[in-house]
């Protein structure tokens, strides 16, 4: 593997080069989640039957899975308190708890959502749930991709290497965390 | 002067251990931004040939209907619709963007900051090869059962979503797939322009010293990231409405049509000026240059560019004028749309005022440059005509549109490439380009092109619709002198497909045998030029440069000479 160009290590803007670059990537993803709930919302303005849809959703499921998320965040900031003093292998594990956290996330919402195909709500019922289905299918995606990331980082930071790297990560994982916040009451609770 | 000996000692641990490359990794898989950068831009003229090729077929039936055109045969009117659906896309998605955003911003933003290459060069790969994938696709849809998509590039639904409607079951998918994947590859690309121009910049190199063609790709980079992700999300939806059955855009079950026109030109306006800022840009390198002069306001440029983005947020509905909005919602785009003309129009006033008084050499980059200038005029100007909603409900969809855009579009595309390539072709490639070649190949582009799109203005303003396989059909629209301006604009634009020969010959002879051309041919004061012509991987293995002043002090009258280079100390 070539050595970094000299390019990476600067940082005439005073930050970090792959900081600066992972909040570029969470302002461009921002929009990407803007543009379709804002979709949804306009629609679920103009079409008030659309509550009576959402009544069908299992709020304690997805409680649930808020708080297990929020668990995997806290998971994340106490592994990066262990990178920045230098604790690798610390800082390896709590990442390994995270990706925990997000798998078991994604096991509940596999549960949840064989139960209600199996209602007969699948994403061509209705456009409620169509776009509950997409909208959720496109955050769980970003867990499951946010967790596959995780476990490369923390195999370098196991050997105390790259630690800035947890730190990163983190600033995505709690970016989809916040999404899961937004998602949550416009799917779940609004009625 | 401390604190830059410490920089460049602390820098010396980041240099590249130099081994022999293979033709692959050099080649087909490389790191160097400069090599993506040339797959980029051949790529993109590759897709620009393609893009020309089915404007011809398409033209050639317009003006001569239901013959035989020759390399593509009789035009079906399930072909009319592909031709001019792939060609709108190709040209926008496949040669604008990869040409003006990609290959010049891969080649020029490290070499003008001078930083030895991206922040990110695996990323780079990474967004070239994801676009390559994305051009395959939308070429092999042409090849699949139904053919390609023939939706219009603004694929509106139902037309798009429904298979009964647009015939084309696979060919609509691969449309919306190969646009979402290039979407993919360029916030990969424009994430990696930011940030190299934000934090790489060489010691020395403060806001005001970048080089506007850089700020111009970094501004267009970030409206890219900013408007897109709505449609990237809506094409998801398409897709999920094509194969899952879903019914986000279908009026019948609860879903809804205009979201995907909102959607769409949330993103489609932007784009607009995505594509126009890093042209702009690009031209004030030239002008300077080749006017002895500094940028006029530089400030005032970049502030307009900034404000310009900002208020291209906020116009997207002027191209909805008749699609059932709200007419009070109407008045306000109308407002907006023309308050927009003001930053660009004063962005020409500043390049006049750049050229005034100036040491002009009108060398074949610098006529690109002014003729950039006059030629979007006329784009911008027809521009008013169609953002007064009053008048766009009588113009809407006819060919004074289409002839308005291509006024925009052309100038920026092709005009705007053609002036930042031959300008830049001795760095690139060593050698320089034959003038003389070069103002025929100008001359035989430039006539044949106002002469295929002012007719289309006539024609249009006499009440030609767009989107019409032959106008034989409707006798009002078909009489003789309107099939003469047709048949006038497919001449024209034969014309000037074959002229294209000239610049490809003139590229490879130059190539091959044209005079060397030292570092720096232009006398020009920006970074790029103090690498050798074409800078090895790595840029300047002697040592990066440190900057010390603004990249325009051309005729300065504290210097002798008549350019102050960027890294010349005082």
């Amino acid at each position: 593997m070539s050595a970094r160009p000299i390019a990476t290590t600067r940082s005439a803007a005073g930050m970090p080069t792959a900081r600066l670059a992972v909040w570029w990537i969470i302002a461009s993803e921002i929009v990407i989640f803007g543009g379709l709930l804002g979709s949804y919302i306009m629609h679920r303005l103009a079409h008030g039957v659309w509550a009576d849809y959402a009544a069908a959703t299992n709020p304690w499921i997805g409680g649930f899975n808020t708080f297990v998320l929020l668990t995997s965040s806290l998971m994340a900031v106490l592994g990066h308190q262990a990178a920045e003093r230098g604790d690798g292998p610390r800082a390896a594990k709590m990442l390994y708890l995270t990706c925990g956290g997000g798998l078991l996330f994604i096991c509940v919402k596999a549960y949840e959502w064989t139960t209600e195909i199996s209602h007969g709500m699948t994403i061509t019922a209705n456009t409620f749930w169509s776009f509950y289905y997409t909208a959720a299918g496109i955050h769980a995606l970003h867990v499951i991709a946010g967790c596959i990331i995780m476990l490369f980082v923390a195999q370098t930071a196991k050997k105390n290497l790259e630690l800035h790297r947890v730190e990163i990560i983190g600033i995505y994982w709690h970016f989809v965390d916040v999404v899961w916040i937004f998602l949550f009451p416009l799917l779940y609770i609004a009625k | 002067m401390a604190e830059t000996i410490h920089v460049g000692h602390a820098e010396e641990h980041g240099h590249h251990d130099h081994h022999e490359m293979s033709f692959l990794e050099k080649y087909v898989f490389p790191l160097d931004h400069k090599m993506i950068a040339m797959q980029y831009m051949f790529t993109g003229m590759f897709m620009a040939l393609i893009g020309g090729f089915f404007a011809y077929a398409f033209r050639m039936q317009l003006a001569f209907p239901g013959m035989d055109v020759p390399f593509w045969g009789v035009v079906t009117p399930a072909d009319y619709n592909a031709l001019v659906t792939s060609h709108g896309s190709v040209m926008i998605f496949w040669v604008a963007m990869p040409v003006l955003i990609a290959a010049f911003g891969n080649y020029l933003i490290p070499l003008m900051i001078g930083a030895d290459d991206m922040v990110f060069p695996k990323i780079n790969r990474l967004s070239y090869q994801i676009f390559l994938i994305s051009a395959i696709i939308i070429i092999a849809s042409f090849f699949v059962e139904g053919g390609a998509f023939g939706g219009a590039w603004t694929a509106y639904p139902p037309l798009s979503t429904k298979a009964q409607y647009s015939l084309t079951p696979i060919g609509s998918t691969m449309w919306i797939t190969a646009v979402a994947l290039e979407f993919v590859a360029f916030l990969l690309g424009g994430i990696n322009f930011i940030t190299t121009a934000m934090n790489s910049r060489a010691p020395g190199m403060k806001m005001w010293d970048i080089p506007m063609v850089v700020w111009m790709i970094v501004i267009a980079s970030i409206l890219f990231m900013l408007s897109v992700g709505p449609l990237l999300a809506g094409g998801i939806m398409m897709i999920f409405d094509q194969q899952l059955g879903t019914a986000f855009f279908d009026p019948d079950r609860g879903g809804d049509p205009i979201l995907w026109q909102h959607l769409f030109w949330f993103f489609g306006h932007p784009e607009v000026y995505v594509v126009l800022l890093p042209a702009v840009g690009i031209v004030a390198e030239v002008m300077t240059v080749f006017s002895r002069k500094k940028l006029f306001a530089y400030k005032t440029v970049l502030y307009t560019a900034i404000g310009t983005g900002v208020l291209s947020f906020t116009v997207w509905a002027h191209h909805q004028f008749i699609a059932g909005i709200d007419p009070r919602m109407a008045n306000v785009f109308t407002v907006t749309t023309l308050l927009i003309s003001v930053p660009i129009a004063e962005m020409m006033f500043v390049y006049i005022a750049t050229l005034y008084g100036g040491k002009i050499t009108l060398t074949t980059p610098m006529l690109w440059a002014l003729a950039f200038v006059f030629e979007f005029l006329i784009g911008g100007i027809t521009g008013i005509f169609l953002g007064a909603s009053g008048n766009d409900i009588y113009m809407h969809d006819t060919y004074f549109v289409l002839a308005h855009f291509h006024y925009t579009f052309y100038p920026i595309a092709i005009i705007g490439t053609y002036a930042g390539f031959t300008f830049w072709f001795p760095k690139m490639f060593g050698k320089m380009m034959n003038d003389g070649l070069g103002k025929l190949h100008f001359w035989l582009t430039i006539i044949p092109f106002n002469l295929i799109f002012l007719p289309l203005f006539v024609l249009g303003a006499s009440g030609q619709h767009r989107r019409i396989y032959d106008y034989t059909n409707f006798p009002e629209l078909a009489q003789p002198w309107q099939q003469d301006l047709r048949q006038l604009a497919t001449i024209s634009l034969v014309v000037m497909l074959g002229a294209q020969v000239i610049f490809f010959y003139n590229v490879i002879k130059s190539w091959m045998s044209g005079p060397p051309a030292g570092k720096n041919p232009w006398n020009s004061g920006t970074l790029e030029w103090t690498a050798t012509s074409p800078p090895p991987h790595g840029n300047w293995p002697e040592g990066l440069p440190t900057c010390y002043r603004g990249p325009y002090e051309y005729s300065h009258p504290d210097h002798d000479k008549d350019y102050w280079p960027q890294n010349e100390p005082a």
